[in-house]
């Protein structure tokens, strides 16, 4: 993928448009997470339409799972030419003398990512096809609710989820905004963008852990 | 005051080279890094040792020859100055300083301390220039009007001298900061536009081929660079390079 893209800025605004599309999404599975904490309805009827809508499941599922095997597999090639680029390493390097952490390990915060969405994947996506594809289920349009309760009742599955928002934030705390000025974006607004994307990278993930921790007592009481 | 210096030590470009510890007693404060090392060479010499060999020209900030990652850093612990302008009251006695050269698979060592940085030279080369016609109806620069803050911003690209700190620094070894300068003094200037589409194109082109790392914006040049060329000028060459793309 890193050989079909020749040129270091063609890269860099591919990592940051996919970077951006996947923040996106990720506040779209937020608002409709959301709803599952003060309504079981909606909930329900907003999965029943994503998981029965032709255009989210062929059209925008595909893309989204491609967007997010570009995105990874860009980083780990855009890692390994990083590596590349000096040989010989210094024998005492400064790194946090002038930059962030966050900022010098994105490859370790996506790891963790990864390994996130591989569990995720198994957790609701595998059983999500099994059950349409596979057993051709009858669709139930309130089986939802019940199911996203069943996850969070593992209290270690609960941390780990939370633990991989701690990560997903570290990760978009440098990621969100570094997008804007690989897009070329920096200007007198730049700083209010920043303020925003740091915000959000804080906000969102937190909304995550929240509504895990939510369902998880909701599931116990 | 007392030092301990750790220094890299490489006889030629294919040797391997290694870390080599020099007591040095002796030090004023009000001297500076590169006078330091003048009396350790001086020692060496006395002693029938090869000295350390190290870049330096005009010692005073401007030539951008002077290259030294002091204990990780760049031109040293300070900010917005040159090796050839630290002093060695940024040290104390009994300090144990690490000194390599700037590393980048794009800047080879040379000898100890000196690293061939011509990679710069052949960026600078793909497209670092702009037609003027000398044959007779030159117009004068100061004769086309310039909106101040464009022609202030190019003179700030303008001030990088092309020492490297900003490859040094960066964990990806990327050389966008020095590139971006280089394309933004020209970019900003009705005298640029001429060769505007080419030369964004050429000179990334060459940066890559150099074998420079991606940036990935983690903005350790910003802060290293002697000069303080800001981030802005990588995000206008980026525009500058999209813009040239999509005029193909
Ligand atoms: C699947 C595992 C992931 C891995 C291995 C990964 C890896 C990386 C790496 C190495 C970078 C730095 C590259 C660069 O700055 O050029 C990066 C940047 C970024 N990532 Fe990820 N990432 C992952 C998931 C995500 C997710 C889920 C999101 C968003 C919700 C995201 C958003 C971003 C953004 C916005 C950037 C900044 C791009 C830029 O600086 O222009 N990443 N990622
Ligand atoms: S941008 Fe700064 S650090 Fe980089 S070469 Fe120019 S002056 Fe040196
Ligand atoms: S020797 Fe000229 S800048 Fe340091």
């Amino acid at each position: 993928m890193g050989g079909l893209i020749k040129s270091s800025i063609a890269r860099k605004v591919a990592m940051a448009l996919s970077g951006l599309f996947l923040v996106f999404f990720l506040l779209q599975h937020f608002t409709i997470n959301f709803t599952s904490i003060f309504s079981a309805d909606v909930f329900n009827e907003l999965s029943h339409f994503m998981g029965t809508n032709p255009v989210v499941q062929f059209a925008l599922q595909p893309v989204l799972i491609f967007g997010v095997i570009f995105h990874f597999v860009m980083g780990f090639v855009l890692e390994l030419k990083n590596r590349n680029a000096r040989a010989v390493k210094y024998a005492k390097y400064s790194g946090g003398a002038n930059a962030s952490w966050v900022s010098r390990n994105m490859i370790y915060s996506g790891l963790v990512i990864l390994a996130f969405l591989g569990l995720h994947f198994y957790d609701f996506w595998v059983p999500e096809i099994v059950h349409k594809y596979i057993e051709f289920a009858p669709e139930d349009p309130t089986r939802y609710y019940p199911e996203l309760l069943h996850k969070f009742v593992s209290p270690v599955r609960t941390g780990l989820y939370a633990l991989s928002f701690v990560f997903l934030a570290l990760h978009l705390w440098h990621g969100f905004a570094s997008s804007f000025q690989s897009v070329g974006f920096n200007n007198k607004y730049s700083v209010g963008a920043t303020k925003f994307a740091k915000a959000f990278s804080i906000v969102i993930p937190l909304g995550f852990i929240i509504i895990a921790l939510v369902l998880h007592l909701n599931h116990n009481h | 005051m007392n030092l301990t210096l750790k220094i890299w030590r490489q006889k030629d470009a294919k040797s391997q080279g290694k870390i080599v510890d020099y007591p040095i007693s002796g030090i004023e404060d009000d001297m500076s890094f590169l006078e330091m090392l003048d009396v350790l060479n001086e020692e060496l010499i006395n002693k029938g040792e090869e000295p350390v060999v190290f870049d330096h020209d005009c010692r005073e900030g401007i030539c951008g020859t002077c290259s030294l990652q002091i204990n990780g850093q760049p031109h040293g612990p300070d900010r917005l100055i040159t090796v050839c302008q630290l002093h060695m009251r940024s040290f104390k006695d009994g300090d144990t300083i690490f000194i390599e050269p700037f590393r980048a698979k794009a800047f080879p060592v040379i000898k100890d301390l000196m690293i061939d940085r011509s990679a710069f030279d052949r960026i600078q080369q793909a497209g670092g220039y702009i037609s003027v016609n000398t044959s007779g109806n030159t117009v004068d620069a100061n004769a086309i009007p310039i909106e101040k803050e464009k022609a202030d911003d190019a003179f700030a690209a303008a001030t990088c001298i092309g020492c490297g700190a900003c490859v040094a620094a960066c964990k990806n070894a990327s050389a966008m900061l020095f590139t971006s300068a280089k394309v933004s003094q020209f970019a900003l200037l009705p005298q640029g536009q001429v060769e505007a589409t080419n030369r964004v194109l050429a000179m990334v082109n060459q940066m890559d081929e150099e074998g420079f790392g991606n940036c990935t914006n983690t903005g350790a040049c910003e802060i290293e660079c002697p000069k303080g060329i800001s981030l802005e000028n990588i995000a206008r060459m980026n525009r500058e390079y999209l813009k040239a793309s999509l005029k193909g």
